[in-house]
């Protein structure tokens, strides 16, 4: 089966991988993992220059923005305000307009704040911007984020950074069921069988940032991530059997001795 | 320069000192900043990178000067 392509905002990419670049040991070791996950969108933070030593080393000399797809975030906003003026600089960087909005409620278990982040989506959205939307897995927000404007959904599978995989796959469904928005899971992976299970539930993309990062050998879990989505999405597209509570013998008793 | 001539401006939350008629272009070549990979901000405005050369710092002005970093 030929899949549909991958296309957020009018625009193609070849991986269903999207890939964090924050918590690697260096900037060489991320590199290498993006590299090893064939992923072609990236996200990024925001943050003040560190004007005290002029030498430090940069992402932008290690991951090369014209190969690889820079998608800024807001992380550490709590308000829309926040978000805005963050995305607003991203975009004087370089002209970004494709970003990923993150807009936080509670510093312990780093939810969204559902509220701020409609409202910050409806106003990146009327300056021009493109918003993938970090949320909750709530139908209904969900479906209030792209009547707002959102270019793609990004509901989590557990709290970021946290490695639970998806909590609530009847959520994850519904979502599904209601939009043809890409649909991608962001935070709470763990393991490559988490990424998988979130594109057998029919999602178009999986985010990982710290499962990849803080693994022990974070290349090796580049690959693995890698696969598992393709893997995953092979299974979602060549239709899985209904599963039954009984057996059915693999062998035909055709024959029988 | 006596020093009482010179300005203090905020630059990414540190104080620092400049002296008068000291441009915004100054001051991102004193601190060696490649401009096609910051963003600044003059007092909460974002600047224009095109204009920089036109623009005099002034006594409490303050200046954010960002980058991309790694981030999930």
């Amino acid at each position: 089966m030929i899949d549909k392509k991958f296309k957020i905002a009018n625009k193609i990419f070849k991986s269903r991988l999207i890939v964090g670049t924050g918590k690697y040991k260096s900037f060489s070791e991320c590199a290498k993992a993006i590299k090893t996950s064939g992923a072609d969108i990236v996200t990024v933070a925001v943050r003040r220059v560190n004007i005290s030593n002029k030498n430090k080393a940069r992402l932008m000399d290690y991951i090369d923005p014209k190969k690889i797809t820079y998608l800024p975030n807001t992380a550490g906003c709590f308000t829309a305000e926040d978000a805005i003026r963050t995305l607003r600089l991203a975009r004087e960087i370089g002209g970004w307009k494709l970003v990923k909005l993150e807009v936080l409620g509670d510093k312990r278990n780093l939810f969204p704040e559902m509220i701020e982040t409609l409202r910050s989506t409806e106003l990146l959205t009327k300056e021009g911007f493109k918003v993938m939307v970090y949320c909750n897995d709530d139908p209904l927000m969900s479906k209030r984020l792209e009547n707002a404007g959102a270019v793609a959904i990004m509901p989590l599978a557990a709290p970021i950074g946290s490695g639970l995989g998806i909590q609530n796959k009847v959520n994850i469904k519904i979502i599904r069921q209601q939009t043809k928005l890409p649909l991608i899971i962001d935070a709470g992976i763990g393991q490559a069988s988490d990424a998988s299970i979130a594109m057998e539930l029919g999602c178009d993309g999986v985010l990982i940032n710290t499962a990849i990062a803080k693994a022990k050998n974070p290349i090796q879990m580049a690959d693995a991530m890698r696969l598992a989505v393709i893997s995953g999405r092979k299974s979602f597209l060549s239709g899985r059997i209904n599963p039954n509570l009984f057996g059915s013998a693999s062998t035909t008793n055709e024959g029988i001795i | 320069m006596n020093i009482k001539n010179k300005i203090k401006i905020t630059v990414n939350g540190k104080q620092m000192q400049i002296i008068p008629k000291f441009l915004l272009r100054d001051l991102i070549t004193k601190l060696k900043m490649p401009l096609n990979k910051i963003a600044i901000e003059l007092n909460k405005k974002i600047i224009d990178k095109k204009r920089i050369s036109k623009i005099k710092l002034k006594k409490g002005d303050k200046i954010e000067i960002v980058h991309f970093i790694g981030g999930g």
